[in-house]
């Protein structure tokens, strides 16, 4: 019983892997944007502003990607909104991330000690520019090692995407699969795509980690 | 016809989170106390099940035994897959529980004259289990999200009934869907309040730990 | 018979380029209470775990009653029960109460009766005066409470001697007396001890031999009277003389 995958598959697959990244970097970006808000609205803003974000933050880390991704997919539509399948895509991945995001940013925003927004406003600056040029600076780079967890973790989400016929790695796979009735062979092979990916993803990160690191601001240990 | 359906969630959801129990102490097990070959043995096991996304998997688990002609059901194979899946974020959870707890807890178990094999189930899993908990129950939140993956082998649960409702009656989508949605922000809610209330039971005095990070199970 | 209890000879234990132990021999007979002394750093906690193999000395052997516990071939969780050890830090179990913590050595090592482990347990509370604390928690307990509960689990295995590495190191000077107070009344019943310790008080009520280790070696050693009036070596005196100024010498 040999193993049957083709060669002349690798291009495909290799396709697929460049759809992959293309969508995590796309969510991923979305996610840091909104994630940041959404937690600056969280810490700083005022009720009205606030609870929508917890409620919006609640409700996407509180239930399934896949139904998002259906809610959005199928459900709009009797709306009156439809989206295309590839945005509907991004879409769900993007405000799926973005409330874990937030979570951690709310996390490193709080874990700033309280001592730096105080010198930051008695130097005489806004909320907005002590928030800006204190407090952020700071937790950026504290929530690092979440955050990277976080993009790892949504390499491996975005292969949902699939299920509205977006070609990423899984998509790639499960044409050729079906087409050549020769499922586990294609999936081993795509398993050892995601294992690259995510390994190749994890030592950039390290590398980042190193780059941006303060003596003394100690990024609190982590252990996802 | 949904609630019917989510107890299929639910029954997924506690047999693949025993799998990732067991499996998941036993390779936290390893690492801390296994030695050189299986220690990074353990590690390469819970970086691989934590790399290769759980889609994959599932069809890997699912489609593997036919490919050597024989089969296996819905069930077993997303209890398979997803439980490797969860045992690899289980025992990176139990990992830093054991970790945290002194060395010297080891020592004095083993200067009553315990063998190691004794020290780890009498003194130290008592106390990192307590002390896995809240890591624990961000785990048992993803997992349970992480049921509904289990719709891409065909398994009848939730997200499956609610499809079938919508290719009967195509305006109630969004219904259904919203539906599933809240019925799983209860289970969830559900969830982390027993297990608050089991912390809250089995917690020991002087035995906690502090700034456990989120899990982040989308 | 006219075997020593414990026989230590020549043991020698290097970490990395350090040599801790450098050949160190001695005997105890039934009922001694030896006490080690000597600088920060002589290696005499590391002596005392490799009497029971916590741990393990690159050269030498020890003998427990003739049988040797540092033979690959023996049983050293059987020895290790027999040979109690009283930690600096206490390391009581952190999930367990007083009771428990006295009790999961006979239930789990020798396979006591749970109940018999209890009454047992709870025996050995009394007699460290801790019999009202059976239910409290490790952290419930101050520090002169925990050691004297880390002695209470020693005690209910019947060891045939105790070791004790800086019983006292880690207390609130208050708290000190009340963990020597139990283990001079020990000592008085005829238990057979082995203290690292700096507390000269304890050592001359009590102590048969007091043994003074500098660099891995013993300088010298002999019984308090002499040690203290007429030691053979000028850094024997001179080291007694620092912590008898830094300890105190009076009986706490």
């Amino acid at each position: 019983m040999s193993f049957l995958f083709k060669w002349e598959w690798l291009p495909k697959m290799a396709s697929g892997l460049v759809v992959t990244v293309e969508v995590t970097a796309t969510c991923i970006a979305i996610g840091i944007v909104l994630g940041v808000l959404l937690a600056l609205g969280r810490v700083y803003g005022r009720r009205p502003i606030s609870l929508p974000c917890s409620l919006f933050i609640q409700f996407f880390r509180g239930t399934p990607l896949l139904v998002q991704l259906f809610i959005i997919y199928y459900g709009l539509p009797n709306w009156g909104i439809r989206l295309p399948a590839f945005v509907s895509g991004i879409l769900a991945l993007g405000l799926n991330t973005a409330a874990y995001q937030a979570e951690y940013f709310r996390g490193a925003i709080q874990s700033v000690k309280k001592g730096q927004m105080l010198a930051a406003r008695s130097l005489g600056m806004s909320l907005t520019q002590s928030i800006r040029f204190v407090i952020l600076p700071q937790a950026l780079r504290l929530v690092i090692p979440a955050w990277s967890n976080e993009l790892i973790l949504m390499l491996k989400s975005s292969s949902i995407i699939y299920l509205v016929t977006i070609y990423d790695i899984m998509g790639v796979s499960q044409k050729i699969a079906a087409r050549h009735f020769n499922y586990f062979d294609v999936y081993v092979v795509a398993a050892l795509f995601y294992l690259a990916l995510v390994l190749i993803v994890s030592l950039l990160l390290r590398l980042l980690e190193h780059r941006v690191q303060i003596p003394g601001l100690g990024v609190h240990a982590d252990r996802r | 016809m949904l609630l019917k359906a989510a107890l299929l969630n639910v029954e997924l959801l506690l047999s693949l989170l025993a799998v990732g129990f067991v499996v998941g102490t036993i390779v936290a097990v390893l690492q801390v106390y296994g030695g050189r070959v299986l220690g990074v043995l353990a590690f390469v096991f819970e970086w691989v099940f934590r790399s290769i996304p759980p889609l994959v998997l599932l069809f890997l688990v699912y489609f593997g035994p036919e490919r050597f002609g024989l089969s296996i059901s819905r069930f077993l194979s997303a209890t398979i897959a997803l439980g490797l899946c969860s045992s690899g974020y289980q025992s990176q959870i139990f990992r830093g529980a054991i970790q945290s707890i002194s060395s010297g807890q080891m020592m004095a178990a083993r200067a009553l004259g315990m063998s190691r094999t004794r020290a780890i189930a009498s003194v130290i899993l008592p106390q990192a289990l307590r002390l896995s908990i809240p890591g624990w129950s961000n785990e048992f939140s993803g997992v349970m999200k992480d049921t509904t993956l289990a719709y891409v082998v065909g398994y009848n649960e939730l997200l499956r009934s609610a499809r079938a409702i919508m290719d009967r009656h195509y305006d109630a989508a969004m219904l259904s869907f919203l539906t599933v949605a809240i019925i799983f922000l209860v289970l969830t809610y559900t969830g982390n309040r027993a297990l608050g209330w089991l912390e809250e039971r089995t917690r020991i005095p002087g035995l906690q730990v502090a700034g456990w990070s989120e899990e982040g199970h989308s | 018979m006219n075997m020593p209890l414990l026989k230590v000879e020549d043991i020698h234990k290097r970490y990395g380029n350090e040599e801790v132990l450098r050949g160190v021999s001695f005997e105890v007979n039934r009922g001694e209470t030896k006490v080690f002394i000597g600088p920060s750093g002589t290696g005499k906690s590391t002596l005392l775990r490799c009497v029971n193999q916590l741990t393990p000395p690159d050269k030498g052997q020890v003998f427990l009653e003739g049988t040797e516990v540092t033979h690959h071939k023996s049983d050293i969780n059987r020895l290790r029960a027999s040979i109690g050890f009283v930690f600096q830090d206490f390391n009581l179990f952190a999930h367990l109460t007083a009771m428990q913590n006295v009790s999961i050595g006979p239930t789990k090592v020798t396979r006591m009766h749970k109940e018999q482990a209890q009454a047992r347990a709870l025996a050995e509370l009394e007699r460290v005066g801790l019999g009202d604390k059976a239910n409290a928690y490790p952290a419930q307990l101050s520090g002169g409470q925990q050691q004297r509960v880390s002695i209470a689990r020693a005690l209910a295995m019947d060891p045939k001697l105790i070791l004790f590495d800086e019983p006292t190191s880690a207390l609130d000077p208050e708290l000190i007396g009340e963990v020597l107070e139990v283990m001079i009344e020990l000592a008085r019943e005829g238990m057979t001890m082995l203290c690292v310790t700096h507390e000269m008080g304890f050592a001359r009520s009590v102590a048969n031999e007091i043994i003074f280790m500098e660099h891995g070696v013993i300088v010298e050693q002999g019984p308090p009277q002499q040690m203290f009036t007429n030691p053979k070596h000028q850094r024997t005196g001179e080291f007694l003389r620092k912590i008898s100024e830094l300890y105190g010498e009076t009986e706490r």
